[in-house]
């Protein structure tokens, strides 16, 4: 036992000195927030610490909320979105001085996803929506096998989550028996292994072990996003106290730049041109 | 003289060490309560904790946390119904019919199993336990009750082993070695006297455990499915306090009602786990083992 201890005491101590070697010295970005936005802020951040090797940027996600309150409470600089900041947040943060200035940095593609095995490859809007509020309960209903249907949805203070309700449910309640799963990776997982079940995910999260739906005969993809035809999109924003200066300015120009936007691409999110 | 004050000295130090945690834990308490009890404003504790509509980001916003506690409770018991017998009875088999060398493996191995980290066993839950599940059943989903109660079964074994194990060490030599004399078996022995002698601590040892079960999160929050439904069955998918907590405090904005919503679900959650812990003590104190002389 002892020895064990000895052993992960070395690794421990290997980490932290590790940690401290590669710490680089000069300015630091922070920046916090959404889980969506990640992939797009640790891209944009890698090329641009490359570029400007005296910069550091840290990142962490923890959701919207989790961001703008970051921002709010002034522990970071940049506060990563998928959605636009709430009235009760601005409040919140003019209160304390603190002016959320949002900026468009990516157009994330919400897409209903089912298990590979589905053969069910299309729903209007209406049968998605009547699935999550529980009125279509089995796959026959939709042209599909008789199984009954597994809704798979995002906890209700997700962003994700915030954009589906807005966009398919029309403000109507997913029924109490949808599992709510806390990530999109979570989502995956579920529906991956399950052939009864339905959720739905950010573009960028979209892979081979599950099947893209197309939502009233629109399939999700950079053109159609863009074009506003995919009816289930919406912006991803980084929100900065006040207008940005210095290098948080100079990161977000980087961001929306051209080659800011082929790092959007490239994590799976459509560009804004 | 000097050494008085010396003792003195010392005596504090060892106070003040003493004091901060439980000042920090009295902090904790009370943070829990400021950010919590707001939420009574807008709908009644009654409500609160009896309502079964939990949609807390809808306008206007429910915030009934009744199918959460039960979500806990169900998990909890399921847990439990399979915790107990494999904690206490690798317990009787540690303390009582190993080997010296396989207690020497054993007893670490279960200790060990407290260590493994909660998101390792959610993921094995949710990447191998659900799919099996499913498959096996053949039931919708695989993300269930029975899933996260295997999970928390296996976290709370090793508190109810090692705290039962301790209890059996501490029954008193001569009581086996008198039922020995009056040409009681093995089994006798243990069924009928060590395990009767050392009752209060293995109580103690099952209400500890499921306390630990009723308080995990990452395991209910990865394989409980998180349902907001009163479950029908028990390959029902449920939603436990924690996950939900653990799930949506990231989105609530600060302060708001569903924010000072969550900080009330904890309230709750910690008068339970409170009382568990309550009723571990006094049981343990209320039966303890005094001397050969209480049988």
């Amino acid at each position: 036992m002892r020895r064990i201890m000895n052993i992960f005491l070395v690794a421990v101590i290997c980490l932290a000195t590790a940690g401290v070697g590669t710490a680089r010295t000069g300015e630091t970005i922070v920046i916090k927030g959404s889980t969506t936005v990640l992939p797009v802020a640790q891209g944009a951040a890698e090329a641009y610490m490359k570029l400007h090797p005296d910069i550091n940027i840290s990142i962490s996600g923890g959701g919207s909320g989790n961001g703008i309150k970051a921002l709010v409470d002034k522990s970071t600089d940049i506060a990563t979105s998928s959605r636009f900041v709430k009235d009760k947040e601005i409040e919140m943060s003019t209160a304390k001085g603190v002016y959320p200035v949002p900026h468009r940095v990516a157009i994330d593609a919400i897409v209903p996803i089912v298990h590979s095995e589905n053969p069910v490859g299309d729903l209007t809007i209406e049968q998605l929506s009547l699935i999550y509020q529980g009125k279509i309960r089995n796959w026959k209903e939709v042209g599909g096998q008789d199984l009954q249907i597994v809704v798979v949805s995002r906890d209700t203070s997700s962003g994700t989550y915030e954009v589906w309700e807005e966009k398919v449910l029309h403000k109507a309640k997913v029924f109490p028996r949808a599992q709510l799963q806390a990530s999109n990776g979570a989502v995956i997982q579920a529906v991956s292994k399950n052939r009864y079940a339905i959720g739905y995910i950010g573009f960028g999260y979209l892979n081979k072990t599950v099947k893209a739906l197309t939502v009233g005969g629109v399939e999700a993809s950079v053109e159609t996003a863009l074009s506003g035809v995919y009816p289930v999109a919406r912006p991803l924003f980084m929100f900065t106290n006040g207008w940005p200066t210095g290098t948080v300015s100079s990161f977000i120009n980087f961001i929306v730049s051209r080659e800011g936007q082929e790092i959007v691409t490239k994590e799976g999110f459509i560009p804004l041109f | 003289m000097k050494r008085k004050i010396k003792e003195t000295i010392i005596k504090n130090i060892f106070l003040f060490i003493a004091l901060v945690s439980i000042v920090i834990l009295a902090l904790i308490v009370i943070f829990l309560f400021i950010e919590g009890i707001p939420v009574f404003k807008v709908v009644s504790i009654k409500d609160f904790i009896f309502g079964i509509e939990w949609y807390p980001t809808y306008d206007p916003p429910s915030f009934g946390i009744w199918s959460l506690i039960v979500g806990s409770f169900i998990v909890t018991l399921c847990a439990s119904v399979i915790a107990i017998p494999l904690g206490v009875l690798s317990a009787v088999y540690i303390a009582e019919i190993a080997p010296p060398l396989i207690k020497e493996v054993f007893k670490p191995v279960v200790e060990l199993l407290a260590g493994l980290p909660s998101v390792v066993l959610g993921f094995f839950g949710m990447a191998v336990m659900a799919p099996w599940l499913q498959a096996t059943f053949d039931i919708p989903t695989g993300l269930n009750i029975v899933n996260a109660s295997m999970l928390l079964a296996l976290m709370a074994v090793p508190t109810i082993a090692s705290i039962s194990e301790d209890a059996l060490y501490s029954v008193p030599q001569e009581f086996k070695e008198a039922s020995y004399a009056l040409g009681a078996t093995r089994f006798e022995t243990i069924a009928r006297v060590i395990v009767p002698a050392a009752l209060s601590g293995i109580s103690t040892a099952v209400i500890l455990g499921m306390a630990r079960a009723i308080g995990e999160t990452m395991v209910v929050l990865m394989v409980a499915g998180g349902a907001a439904a009163i479950p029908e069955s028990i390959f029902d998918s449920v939603r436990p306090m924690p996950a939900s907590i653990a799930a949506e405090m990231g989105e609530a904005p600060f302060r708001s009602d569903h924010y000072h919503a969550l900080f009330a679900t904890g309230i709750i959650l910690f008068g339970l786990t409170l009382s568990f812990n309550l009723i571990a003590d006094y049981v343990s104190h209320k039966f303890k083992e005094v001397g050969s002389a209480t049988l």
